[in-house]
């Protein structure tokens, strides 16, 4: 049996319980020791995510590829900037807890056990994993109602979600014969339609990653979550779990359903369209700029499907480059938001940004490069990210799709661009609190990604083109 | 009249279709749909032994172990959360949870 494709887990999954032992024996709160180890440990995982052999094992539950060392190395780094943005935040609002990091570091886990996964079985556990250290994370500020409820709405739409999930799960595996994606592969390979049971548990399994990552119709609960969590989970919530469930979501409908192409493409297509509409006009009524994030990652994730539904090598492609680049901006994004406080009070509202412009210039021009760069305005990441997708869906013949993709991304432009207006030429309201070091190094490092990815996207885009070649057929 | 699989698979499907209208019909008490996710799981895991015995594979039976331990760690969770949302707000009433809107 060949173990060691699992080690970058293993070694995760060490450091996480002898962070959680380093935090419970010290006697005074190890919240920042715990947090630097906690990057340290991603740091690790990185590394030996590189270094480790790549093949099958754990009797062909378990992959390490090509795509999963993709997804993986940007969950990692997702998570990282997700454990940077709570560093300053917790000490304001007293969450001072080592266990923060900690379930940061098992969400990552699951995630990345997701990004293996090749059988039902291995995606169930990863899947669950990463759900449940997320729910106690977004209940984690217990003194306050919003976060309670945040938590408690999504504990329960979450459940639901998986629950489904598993209900599916159990069909494919009774009317396929088998657990393994590239058996199931193999038994739809045959001339013989699939049968309907299987299509409907193909449903329900689309159906559970599709609350994962809140697309439309599956989103009610992500505007009310993003709310009321403390903002760096919101981060972090934005970002990681969302890599890891559409790289599933990928997975899923490539390798094993990859056949019944036919069977998926409407549906992806259908709520695509719709993510991306939702996206562009429900945002332009908020005022509370962490409900506007929320709109605008559903629009996002619809998006990112566009190149799922192409369907083809290149559509995949886009797809992983187009979530590289959400990432970096969303996290960069979210580092601005949490700069975002007066007299130690946290700030929400986007009319809280006026004048930022003249009153601090650096956070200003990092948050109008990624609300740039979210609306898809070149030379900045997302205009890229936008652009392989729907290349690819144009190479598919998806024009219908292609061109209202970039009509909602034009929509959606009016309220990233509505931010840069309050910021550079509203009324200068009081400045904010000095920027804590952690969040500057953030929104620095994002911002000269999202800045600079025209220049050299040629890794980038090859390490995108192996990962798509090694799942797709 | 033997029992065979197809009558495993509608009373799973019933345990499911239930769970899924307990989470949305209930407008009483929070509890109840920790209760109905539970039920949603159970029929799940009904379906997966029903098939595991019709397909004689083991696999199934194997998944079902696990997803009882997971979904014992989510009831855990979710109790625990329902516990710090009713010392915030006093009460679990579903019509209660309502301070954002969505």
């Amino acid at each position: 049996m060949n173990w060691t494709v699992a080690l970058p887990e293993i070694v995760l999954a060490l450091c996480g319980l002898a962070i959680l032992l380093v935090g419970v024996l010290r006697r005074d709160n190890a919240f920042t020791l715990c947090s630097m180890l906690t990057i340290g440990a991603f740091l690790i995982a990185a590394v030996t995510i590189i270094a480790a052999p790549q093949g099958a094992g754990y009797h062909g539950l378990y992959v390490a590829d090509a795509f999963s060392g993709y997804v993986k190395l940007l969950i990692l780094a997702a998570s990282a900037l997700g454990v940077i943005a709570t560093l300053d935040y917790a000490g304001h609002e007293a969450l001072r807890r080592f266990e923060f990091p900690v379930l940061m570091l098992f969400s990552t886990l699951g995630g990345m056990v997701m990004a293996s996964a090749v059988n039902l079985m291995s995606l169930y556990i990863g899947l669950e994993l990463l759900s449940l250290a997320i729910y106690v994370l977004a209940a984690f500020a217990r003194d306050t109602l919003r976060s309670a409820e945040a938590g408690l709405k999504y504990f329960v739409l979450g459940s639901l979600a998986s629950g489904l999930l598993l209900y599916g799960a159990s069909l494919v595996y009774g009317f396929g014969g088998t657990m393994d994606f590239a058996r199931l592969a193999g038994e739809l390979g045959t001339p013989v339609a699939a049968s309907p049971g299987l299509i409907v548990g193909m449903i329900f399994v689309v159906v559970g990653l599709a609350f994962k990552i809140s697309i439309v119709p599956f989103h009610m609960w992500t505007p009310d979550v993003y709310e009321g969590a403390p903002t760096p989970v919101t981060a972090f919530l934005a970002t990681a779990p969302k890599v890891a469930g559409l790289a599933l979501l990928l997975r899923v409908l490539v390798v094993p359903f990859g056949h019944l192409l036919a069977d998926w493409q409407q549906v992806i297509v259908l709520v695509s369209i719709l993510s991306m509409l939702l996206g562009s006009f429900a945002a332009i009524a908020q005022s509370n700029i962490k409900r506007l994030m929320a709109y605008s990652s559903i629009g996002h994730m619809g998006y990112a499907l566009v190149g799922l539904a192409a369907g083809t090598p290149e559509g995949v492609r886009g797809s992983l480059i187009y979530i590289l680049t959400y990432v970096f901006m969303n996290a960069g994004a979210f580092a601005c938001i949490l700069c975002m406080r007066r007299q130690g009070r946290a700030l929400e509202r986007i009319a809280d940004l006026g004048g930022l412009g003249r009153t601090d210039p650096a956070l200003a021009l990092a948050m109008a490069i990624f609300m740039f760069s979210m609306a898809g305005i070149p030379p900045f990441a997302g205009f890229w990210g936008k652009y392989f997708v729907f290349t690819a869906a144009v190479g598919a013949g998806l024009w219908t799709l292609a061109i209202l993709g970039v009509l909602t991304s034009v929509l959606g432009a009016y309220y990233y661009i509505r931010i840069v207006k309050v910021m550079y030429f509203d009324e200068a309201e009081p400045a904010f609190d000095r920027r804590p070091g952690s969040l500057s190094f953030a929104a620095a490092v994002t911002a000269l990604f999202v800045t600079f990815f025209v220049v050299v996207p040629a890794p980038f885009v090859a390490a995108a083109e192996a990962a798509a070649r090694a799942i797709c057929w | 009249m033997a029992v065979g699989l197809f009558h495993y698979l509608v009373v799973a499907a019933l345990l499911v279709t239930l769970g899924i209208f307990g989470i949305f019909l209930n407008r009483k008490n929070v509890i109840v749909i920790l209760m109905s996710i539970e039920l949603i799981l159970l029929g799940a895991n009904l379906n997966l032994v029903a098939f595991s015995a019709a397909l004689q594979d083991l696999v199934g039976q194997v998944f079902v172990m696990f997803s009882l331990t997971v979904a014992a760690a989510e009831a855990a969770i979710g109790l625990a959360i329902v516990v710090v949302y009713y010392r915030n707000r006093g009460s679990i009433e579903v019509e209660d949870v309502n301070l954002m809107k969505g």
